[in-house]
């Protein structure tokens, strides 16, 4: 026979074991081993303290009492499972990017990091919670209770109540050890998490352990047991259908509000891929932990005596059959179920006590905020270590007030129905961009009530708070207001009319008020970031560090997240922007991540505001950041157009200078050019008018004379019209309209032709070489003949030597042919060089005949035929070089 | 006894049109065809009148005729300034650099002797 000690023995010493493996754990995962913690199995069985002891006595109960109904506890989780891609992951993935921290600072975050909101909701938790964890006291207590019973050996057993107080105690004990050693809700709780993966496994081979018993041990078979089940009361139990669809739907909303389900699902995530392998693991442990449920309710309804609690014939019939072992067994999985949700759950609401409430009240009253002497740090691990203590306390104190007498699933279900009413907020800040903060509160604060009204204040019975006249007849006797027939839903299931009210209710304000309140720009921005996750995951709230002082900031984020991790930080993002030391420059960027990283130790409404203190701007201050940020686009949106206006007016002007300038330099040229034709007209016609008036006036002119008169007055008409063609040449040449005739010829007989044409023959000697002169051309060879005259006839006329020659040099060059024109005079001037290509430009002395167009049509005619004619300075006197590209004709040249 | 006027002018054929005019008129006619030295010229000559062309080698006339005028024995000396560029500006620039006469090529034999004789007087 067990006796109680031996059972308090087992119980310890499982305990201790759970130490151990929570204790290596975190040991493995402070060294950076142990992959295997992190892995997706690890944290499926993590989901699984979903299956409190509730379900794990509660479900057979439940079954004994209501048949197939409590198979709706399963379903929903299992349908969120397996619908995990439209909600879960995004809650997850906004819970990592964001940092959340728990449930209530994931709605706090989303409507625009409030406070007030994250206050609330954590009340709502703490609340509804306290039942359940009274439950699992209850549940605990009971199976001690049912082995005291069988021990012949005790005869005075523990009272229930010292009972449920030490285990409270132990709880909180193993709580405060491995669920406070991290600040940094981040950095996770992997002893804890892999604690409650082990009791997973226990449980489930627990309650696997006795169905086996039951259906081969004691009814003898599967057929067996399914004629037993067809013949028990169980059978014909009838569930309305809208407590199937309500129970559903609650459970479906707990299993995503619950704040522990948040812990292990969200906080403790350690990859969002995890969760491909929960939506199917999961329930097929949901399924494995409900298979042999029915079979033990209907066994325990047979065997047992009449009244027994149906609620512990998990632990009842191995017991009464004298499987003692198994009885152990079962109540180690009973003591393990109660055990790792009263852990989670407590981590999970001290983080959001201590965040967001304890913290921020230890802030406000401290005065100076963070910039205070003392260590944040040891003040946030002591608000969690007291957090989770009251906790357990109020567990313990309400079950006492409740009496431990009602039934398992009944307790369950008020808590789900209390933690439900955040499920609006929360679907809402993660789909819908219009939902507000008002809304959420407004919301929140409807269903809230209802659910204390409906559901909450009646559960401890009737005239025990409620009192029975306003069960009866409603306050102060105003029947539709009754709490269980609110609105005259009169006869419904008490849970289900909770539910129906206050989901309903909560969801209509929560739109409602969102639709008529406009939310802050904080809300809008967060609401982008949750809703948008996926498009972009980084970058909440933006921060102007212009004013932040890094030292500050490093002092409190020593106090928040201890010396050496802040330091660590600083230094790498000071190496990260280049900067030497311990202290970065406070960027935006840096801001946000130390906003992020704080707010895994005091929540994100806390974080924010010790940024904003230090940063030197109110809580508020993305409001200002907001419209000064969208006054700035304006701004720069209009001086960009400015900018853009100016840089066109300045292209115009420019343009317009650069026409004015060329229409002017036009102006000043075609001022010059009239002159010069001008002066070149005029001069051959003053000597023809002169001389024709001579002619015609006076008298007594000796023959000769008059020969001479009209020989002038004919060589300057002649010089007028070699004139006047030559502005013409020159006008077609430099419009480009001259057509060039090319023809082959032979260079020599180009030079014979241009030497006779120039005329010079009598007062210039011209030196050429015959042998160099063989190179055939193919050009216009009448425009080159036209610049060899030109070139010849000018050394005719300019040069002053005594003996007059010009050196005509040709050769081929790199496929050119180049033609020197070399005479013996003393040259042009250096500074004058540059000129003499020039229209009307002459060196020197003017002699009749010249009006200085000769070269200025050389160039442009050498410039047609693809060459080019340049003064070769240097030589013995004035040299130019004709350059021509001989192409096809350098063939030829080689040929010879 | 004629008068004494010195031209100075680079075209060879105005030279002999102009001198022609002139000594016919009894005037003692001096040529000079380049502007270097010019001046020089005048000087030796001092002439009862200049004719001077504006566009020179080596000098311009312009510049000539401020050297006659800054000169204090020559700077009374009547100039005749000819030009071949009939734009007004060149006759503002002739103004200001104090010709006493403007005249434009082509000009008709009469005109310079009547420019002339104006010029110097009875």
């Amino acid at each position: 026979m067990v006796t109680l000690n031996v059972l308090v023995l087992v119980c310890l010493l499982y305990v201790a074991f759970l130490f151990a493996v929570a204790f290596g754990a975190d040991r493995a995962a402070l060294v950076g081993r142990g992959t295997w913690l992190r892995s997706p199995i690890v944290y499926t069985l993590s989901l699984s303290i979903y299956c409190t002891a509730w379900t794990f006595y509660g479900a057979v109960g439940f079954a004994a009492r209501s048949g197939l109904e409590f198979v709706t506890i399963y379903l929903g989780p299992t349908l969120v499972m397996i619908g995990w891609w439209w909600t879960l992951r995004k809650m997850v993935r906004v819970g990592r990017s964001q940092r959340i921290t728990s449930i209530a600072d994931l709605i706090s975050s989303r409507y625009g990091k409030s406070n007030t909101l994250a206050v609330f909701v954590t009340l709502v938790a703490v609340i509804g919670l306290t039942p359940y964890i009274a439950l699992q006291l209850q549940s605990v207590t009971l199976s001690f209770a049912t082995f005291a019973e069988a021990d012949p050996f005790t005869d005075a057993p523990p009272s229930q109540q010292s009972t449920a107080f030490w285990v409270a105690a132990g709880l909180a004990v193993f709580t405060i050890l491995f669920g406070t050693r991290n600040l940094d809700a981040n950095e996770r709780h992997h002893g804890v998490v892999m604690a409650i993966a082990l009791e997973a496994v226990v449980k489930l081979f627990a309650l696997l352990a006795v169905g086996v018993f039951v259906v081969w041990g004691l009814a003898g078979g599967v057929d067996e047991i399914l004629a037993r089940i067809d013949s028990s009361p169980i059978a014909r139990w009838e569930v309305p259908g809208s407590r199937w669809v309500g129970l559903t739907l609650l459970s479906a909303a707990a299993f995503m509000c619950l704040p522990r389900m948040f812990q292990v699902m969200v906080v403790e995530s350690e990859d969002e891929d995890h969760l491909r392998m929960a939506a199917w693991a999961f329930p097929t442990y949901l399924m494995l932990m409900s298979l042999f449920v029915v079979p033990i309710a209907v066994m325990g309804l047979e065997l047992m005596p009449e009244g027994a609690n149906p609620d512990l014939f998990v632990l009842t019939l191995p017991l009464r059959n004298g499987q003692e072992g198994l009885a152990i067994l079962s109540f180690l999985g009973g003591f393990s179920s109660a055990t790792s949700m009263v852990i989670v759950a407590a981590i999970a609401l001290s983080t959001m006590v201590s965040n967001h409430i304890v913290m921020p009240i230890w802030l406000w009253s401290t005065g100076g905020g963070a910039m205070v002497s003392g260590d944040v740090r040891s003040v946030a691990l002591l608000a969690r270590r007291l957090s989770i203590a009251m906790i357990l306390f109020l567990g313990y104190c309400y079950f006492r007030l409740s009496g431990g007498g009602t039934a398992l699933a009944a307790i369950g279900l008020i808590s789900f129905v209390g933690v439900a009413q955040f499920l609006p907020a929360l679907m809402g800040g993660l789909f819908w961009r219009g939902a507000t903060r008002s809304g959420a509160l407004a919301g929140l604060g409807v269903g809230f009530v209802l659910w204390l009204y409906c559901l909450f204040l009646p559960s401890f019975g009737a005239s025990e708070i409620m009192p029975y006249s306003v069960m009866q007849n409603g306050p102060l006797g105003i029947g539709w207001l009754r709490p269980q027939a609110l609105f005259g839903a009169d006869g419904m299931d008490p849970v289900i009319h909770a539910v129906m009210w206050s989901l309903l209710l909560n969801t209509c304000t929560f739109l409602g008020v969102s639709l008529l309140t406009l939310p802050k720009p904080i809300e809008r921005l967060q609401g982008a970031q949750f809703v948008n996750v996926f498009q972009h995951s980084q970058t909440p709230g933006s921060w102007s560090g212009g004013l932040a002082r890094s030292e500050d900031l490093m002092i409190m984020s020593q106090r928040i997240m201890g010396a050496s991790e802040a330091q660590a930080m600083f230094s790498k993002e000071a190496r990260k922007q280049g900067i030497a030391g311990y202290l970065p420059e406070p960027t935006p960027d840096f801001l946000q991540m130390l906003e992020r990283e704080l707010s895994g130790s005091v929540g994100a409404a806390t974080a924010h505001a010790m940024i904003s203190q230090i940063v030197g701007r109110a809580t508020v201050s993305v409001e200002d950041l907001m419209a000064v940020a969208d006054e700035t686009a304006q701004i720069m949106e209009y001086s960009s157009k400015l900018e853009a206006k100016t840089e066109e007016q300045a292209r115009t002007a420019r343009q317009l200078r650069e026409a004015n300038e060329k229409l002017t330099q036009i102006s000043v040229q075609k001022d010059a050019f009239l002159s010069q034709i001008s002066h070149e007209l005029r001069t051959p016609m003053t000597s023809i008018r002169a001389f024709s008036e001579i002619l015609r006036d006076s008298e007594g002119l000796s023959e000769e004379e008059r020969n001479k008169y009209a020989s002038i007055i004919l060589e300057e008409a002649t010089r007028l019209t070699r004139l006047l063609d030559d502005l013409l040449d020159l006008s077609v040449l430099e419009n480009g309209q001259v057509v060039l005739n090319s023809q082959t010829g032979q260079l020599s007989d180009m030079l014979d032709r241009a030497v006779s044409a120039a005329g010079v023959q009598d007062r210039l000697r011209i030196h050429r070489r015959r042998e160099a002169e063989k190179i055939t051309l193919h050009t216009d060879l009448d425009r080159l003949a036209q610049v060899f005259i030109n070139l010849i006839s000018n050394a005719g006329k300019y040069c002053e030597a005594p003996d007059p020659a010009l050196t005509i040099r040709p050769q081929a060059e790199n496929g050119n042919l180049v033609v020197d024109f070399i005479d013996n005079g003393p040259g042009i001037p250096t500074d004058q060089q540059a000129m003499i290509f020039e229209k009307f430009s002459r060196i020197g002395q003017t002699k009749a005949g010249g009006a200085g167009l000769g070269l200025a049509i050389c160039r442009e005619i050498m410039g047609r035929l693809g060459g080019d004619i340049t003064y070769l300075p240097g030589q013995e006197g004035a040299a130019f070089r004709v350059v021509l590209p001989l192409r096809e004709a350098a063939t030829v040249q080689a040929a010879q | 006894m004629g008068k004494k006027v010195i031209l100075i002018e680079d075209e060879r054929n105005i030279i002999e049109a102009i001198s022609f005019i002139l000594s016919r008129d009894g005037w003692e006619v001096k040529t000079h065809s380049n502007g270097h030295d010019a001046m020089q010229a005048v000087r030796d000559r001092r002439p009862d009148l200049v004719i001077l062309d504006v566009m020179l080698p080596g000098k311009s006339g312009f510049d000539i005729l401020q050297e006659i005028r800054d000169d204090a024995e020559l700077g009374a000396t009547p100039v005749l300034m000819l030009t071949a560029r009939g734009q007004q500006k060149d006759r503002e620039m002739a103004e200001r650099a104090g010709a006493s006469r403007y005249m434009t090529k082509p000009f008709s034999n009469a005109e310079v002797l009547e420019a002339v004789r104006d010029l110097v007087g009875p």
